[in-house]
């Protein structure tokens, strides 16, 4: 499990890299890395499925982050030089947030099982059930669409609204400017 | 477990962004992270050691080396949602682009109008 | 955009060719390898951007090409949609799978009863609906870069 904890660390960097460079193209590649090590990582933990649609996923993303970018403008006029008085009370506060945060994970996680060793109650009837009642052999998709498809129809409804409101929002804004001012 | 922590860190840093930066197109970024670290939470909740993926390959296959399949379940539609509404936040920053001129939050709310 | 070299035009039309073939593959064989129609939906989707980034169509864009996305992606989410009421049709509940089609013989294409036409549901609305986001993002007509 080595492998695991070099792609977690190469995963924290690219994120630190993706949130402070200051081209924000070289910021959507590093957003790129952070997809693709989660992809690998997902291989590695035995979960083919997942990994696919990661991959092709974060590739669309970082097409649409580029897409947007050069048709706007790649360079980010909002960081400072150097290292800010008006930086510090924002990165204390948080900080102090950050290491909260953490000490309730670290209690949380002592209530989950151990890593490794999940409990697996719900899904022992799902593999138990799944080949003699769907008939499919792969047995998440016999939960995304059968055994759990209310969640898939939710899917396709968020979907449906995501495509609408992008092209609700990227329509051209009325007829005002080829009229001069006629109808909108 | 230093693997769920590293999990969270990541959380953390994508959070940090989202609250801190300046940029709208850094705040989406932040979004994303935070996205892709949800995710890898739960597909690492259903890891077993030494399991194999939840496939039948042949009949009469000893099932009790499965991984967990329901966290996959789960996060396999939230991949494609997170992308849909990654997309959709860019299109409303394309838009303030357009109309203010400039991706810096501080400047927008002084323009207002 | 004024399209790209000719080296990278012959290459994305094969290319574009063998990830259309994969990604129909991968949604059509969910129900036995992984995958599944998310992943072949993006995948086609894929094959749809790289064509019309190589050959440059992305600034010519009508209106009317992103609008028939949009009506193919809807068209899916109803045939999805009808899948899920057949239920209805055969006398038992919403979504109910095997009581409609029966189950067919495990580890062959036609099993699964109603998995392999909500895959193919799936993949068609997800793969017209990200590239109609595409082009939406790509292709709108703003007043940009000054």
């Amino acid at each position: 499990m080595t492998e695991l904890y070099v792609l977690l660390a190469a995963m924290l960097i690219a994120a630190l890299v993706a949130i402070e460079i200051r081209d924000l193209l070289a910021a959507a590649v590093a957003l790129g890395i952070v997809g693709f090590s989660v992809a690998i990582m997902f291989i590695l933990l035995q979960a083919p499925d997942l990994a696919i649609v990661q991959i092709v996923v974060e590739t669309m993303t970082v097409v649409f982050f580029a897409a947007v970018i050069l048709r706007t403008t790649n360079v980010d006029g909002t960081l400072p030089g150097g290292f800010t008085r008006s930086m510090v009370f924002p990165a204390a506060m948080y900080g102090i947030f950050g290491v909260l945060f953490l000490v309730a994970v670290g209690r949380a996680l002592g209530a989950l099982p151990a890593f490794g060793s999940p409990t697996m109650l719900v899904a022992g009837q799902y593999i138990a059930l799944g080949l003699e009642r769907t008939g499919a052999a792969n047995v998440v998709a016999a939960i995304i669409l059968d055994f759990r498809g209310y969640d898939t129809l939710g899917e396709a409804t968020v979907l449906f609204t995501a495509v609408v409101g992008v092209l609700t929002i990227t329509r051209r804004a009325g007829r005002k400017e080829r009229l001069g001012g006629g109808e909108s | 477990m230093i693997a769920l922590f590293a999990c969270m860190l990541l959380l953390l840093i994508g959070l940090y962004a989202v609250v801190t930066k300046r940029n709208i197109i850094r705040i989406i970024i932040g979004f994303s992270l935070v996205e892709y670290a949800v995710n890898l939470f739960f597909a690492l909740v259903g890891f077993k050691r030494n399991g194999i993926p939840p496939i039948i390959t042949e009949l009469g296959q000893s099932r009790s080396n499965f991984v967990d399949p329901v966290p996959q379940a789960l996060v396999l539609t939230a991949i494609v949602i997170g992308l849909a509404t990654t997309a959709l936040m860019l299109a409303l920053a394309m838009r303030i682009y357009e109309k203010y001129r400039t991706f810096d939050i501080t400047e927008i709310r002084r323009l207002k109008g | 955009m004024r399209g790209m070299s000719p080296i990278v035009q012959v290459i994305a039309r094969l290319l574009a060719g063998m990830l259309f073939l994969f990604g129909t593959y991968v949604v059509l064989h969910g129900h036995l390898t992984p995958g599944g129609g998310f992943a072949g939906g993006v995948l086609i989707a894929a094959a749809f951007i790289l064509m019309s980034l190589a050959f440059g169509s992305v600034e010519q864009t009508e209106r009317n090409s992103y609008t028939l996305s949009s009506v193919i992606e809807s068209l899916g989410g109803v045939l999805f949609v009808s899948l899920a009421l057949a239920g209805y049709a055969a006398g038992t509940f919403f979504f109910q799978n095997a009581a409609v089609y029966g189950t067919g013989t495990p580890l062959k294409l036609i099993s699964g009863g109603i998995i392999l036409p909500a895959n193919i549901a799936i993949g068609i609305k997800v793969g017209a609906g990200l590239f109609a986001i595409f082009l939406a993002l790509g292709a709108s007509r703003f007043v940009m870069k000054d």
